[in-house]
């Protein structure tokens, strides 16, 4: 037994293993609930992709005898009271939810790393302005600075995108900031210079894959809250304009109708949403976990009791 | 006093640091770190820069490297004048001139592999793309440092201590540069690896005819290494002069009692010697005394010492002293 732990060990230490692999099977062998969150997260992306595949009819196609149906046999979770079919509608909104979340979080973490980098590395009077700019951003409450875009930009899913990368954008560049001048205290930032670097090689070289983990870890936990915060723009009709099938809208439009006549409407898109983002959260908690090094050896939240009596070995 | 065969000329150079106070960041005082200093060093040789903690060194190396901005001074290097540089023509003379810094550990990227640390240098400075001939090339100086070319693969955290300083050096190398600024390249390590690194930086200035400014504080390495050695406090040079002369016949008070806490290893000896104890702190650089530096502490301060600097002057030989006494 202790041979084995002593193994598990040496094989968890970051040797010759890539990054990501690493941190995958980390995940499996320490992090069950992460695990769990990543096969939600899996099943997602899947699901988004093969949408066209997996949905049993198209996402508007009218069924003349399915009015507000009850689940049956042929409708699996029901039909809206167009007579659309629900199942087919939450399979193709979580190719809407997947678009979305990924793009609008993508964008959101290149404007904070652009920013962070830029202010946490230049310092002096560039931070000084830039961030006074970000403070006046972050005082206007999220959802009305977004409906005023939105208002200004036109309703879309593109439009939807860019407001939520750059509202989430602004905010998350704070995290690289902290982050960024941390690391370009380092005598390596200083050696960098001393040999004749470029300042853009310092930043891409040397600053950025040593900031790779809080950037990785902003991308996981905005990924859940860029979804939900779609739903929230189409439930108060701002976000996505229908009939594209959103959760978010399906909870509002159709759902708030008919609410007593016909729940299904209103549970399956919630119960998606649901599930979603508490996978989403998991998954992410876990990977911050795995990839913050203080936490190395899973003496985390979620670390089992293992890794925990090896780490007190230690 | 220009001449071919300095290849760096440091001339009263200067490095304050402000102290700002209040939301406006209003400059209220100057850390002054090094506070004119000037000295050369001959192509092939090696000047030891001594001092106690805090007394300018490491910043005095760095100023002369353009790492940090001079406040005011000239430092020549091979003919040209470095504070006058534009940022692109300081990046290419860089190439000439390096630095190994201090401590293994801080000083390389955790995340690239010792390969690619030792080889960023030549590709930094385009002398050879990515490729086999690269990969030759890190090989090489990887080997004039001792390291095995199959360790080009691991990262830092996989080396010990005295390996990651050679990764150091090999950095510094790459480049084939004729100026090293080697800032307390062993005071981190073990005593044994000590040996080891200072006979490999000795056999590299010999073998590629390098020339060292190597800041220390531990005086028995530098006498060992060095041809000239300086001595620092407070921001100033109180003495320079060859090693061998600076270690028989000290003649700077401060050098004196530096040179007098150097242990022997020999109680015999060690008991007979007359220790000379200094009273009191350094002062503090942002507010140094009146007249030479060195005074409140000195025993042989007179009147004059308290009211006017003493400049550093040449007593003959090559032995400069800044001293009101001597």
């Amino acid at each position: 037994m202790s041979s084995t732990t002593a193994n598990s060990s040496i094989e968890a230490g970051p040797k010759r293993r890539s990054f990501l692999v690493d941190v995958g099977v980390r995940l499996i062998r320490e992090k069950p609930l992460g695990t769990i969150g990543g096969v939600i997260v899996l099943i997602l992306l899947i699901t988004g992709i093969f949408a066209d595949f997996l949905a049993p009819f198209g996402m508007n196609e009218i069924h003349s005898d399915a009015f507000l149906s009850a689940p049956t046999s042929k409708y699996l979770l029901g039909a809206d009271n167009l007579g659309r079919d629900l199942l087919s509608r939450i399979i193709f909104g979580a190719r809407i939810s997947v678009i979305v979340g990924l793009c609008a979080t993508t964008i959101s973490v290149i404007v904070s790393t652009f920013i962070g980098i830029m202010t946490g590395y230049l310092g002096g009077k560039v931070d000084l302005v830039v961030q006074r700019m970000v403070d006046a951003w972050m005082c206007f409450p999220g959802l009305i600075i977004m409906m005023v875009l939105i208002t200004i930009l036109g309703p879309g899913m593109w439009q939807v995108i860019i407001v939520l990368g750059l509202q989430y954008g602004i905010a998350g560049s704070r995290v690289v900031r902290g982050a960024v001048i941390g690391i370009k205290e380092n005598v390596y930032v200083d050696a960098a210079r001393a040999i004749g670097c470029s300042t853009p090689r310092i930043l891409w070289q040397h600053i950025l894959p040593n900031i790779l983990a809080p950037i990785i870890i902003l991308f996981t936990t905005r990924m859940p809250a860029v979804i939900l915060v779609e739903a929230s723009l189409s439930f108060l009709g701002f976000g996505i304009p229908p009939p594209a099938p959103s959760w978010g809208g399906m909870l509002s439009g159709a759902g708030r109708s008919y609410m007593f006549m016909a729940p299904w409407i209103a549970i399956w898109p919630g119960v998606a949403l649901s599930i979603v983002v508490y996978g989403i959260n998991m998954f992410g908690d876990a990977i911050r976990d795995i990839v913050d090094p203080r936490l190395r050896g899973g003496v985390g939240r979620y670390g089992t009791a293992k890794s925990r009596a090896a780490a007190a070995e230690k | 006093m220009a001449s071919n065969d300095h290849i760096i000329e440091v001339e009263n150079l200067k490095m304050y640091f402000p102290v700002t106070a209040g939301v406006m960041q209003r400059r209220v005082a100057d850390v002054k770190a090094v506070d004119g200093v000037s000295f050369y060093i001959k192509k092939g040789q090696t000047l030891g820069l001594v001092g106690e903690s805090g007394c300018g060194k490491t910043t005095c190396g760095r100023a002369i490297l353009q790492l940090y901005k001079p406040t005011s001074g000239n430092v020549q290097f091979e003919g040209r004048e470095l504070t006058k540089l534009s940022n692109k023509e300081l990046r290419n003379t860089r190439r000439n001139m390096q630095l190994i810094f201090q401590d293994p550990y801080a000083s390389l990227d955790p995340r690239m592999t010792a390969g690619d640390i030792v080889g960023e240098p030549l590709i930094v400075h385009n002398m050879v793309k990515k490729g086999n001939e690269y990969k030759d090339q890190v090989n090489e100086v990887l080997r004039m440092v001792d390291l095995e070319p199959r360790m080009a693969e691991r990262y830092p955290h996989e080396f010990s201590g005295g390996q990651r300083q050679r990764i150091g050096i090999a950095r510094a190398l790459a480049v084939r540069p004729s100026f090293i600024v080697c800032d307390e390249p062993v005071s981190a390590l073990d005593v044994s690896i000590q040996t080891q690194v200072i006979m490999l930086l000795m056999r590299l200035r010999d073998e590629l005819n390098l020339t060292y400014l190597f800041i220390a504080h531990d005086l028995s390495v530098v006498r060992y290494i060095s041809d000239q050695v300086a001595v620092m406090y407070l921001g100033k040079i109180m003495e320079i002069t060859s090693s061998d002369e600076l270690y028989d016949h000290p003649l700077h008070p401060y050098t004196q009692a530096l040179l007098s806490a150097v242990p022997i290893p020999d109680p015999v000896v060690d008991r007979q010697r007359k220790r000379i104890l200094l009273s009191g702190d350094v002062p503090s650089p942002v507010n140094p005394p009146l007249g030479c530096n060195f005074n409140p502490r000195c025993q042989m301060a007179i009147d004059i010492c308290r009211e006017q600097e003493p400049e550093l002057r040449d007593i003959g030989g090559e032995h400069f002293v800044s001293c009101h006494r001597i």
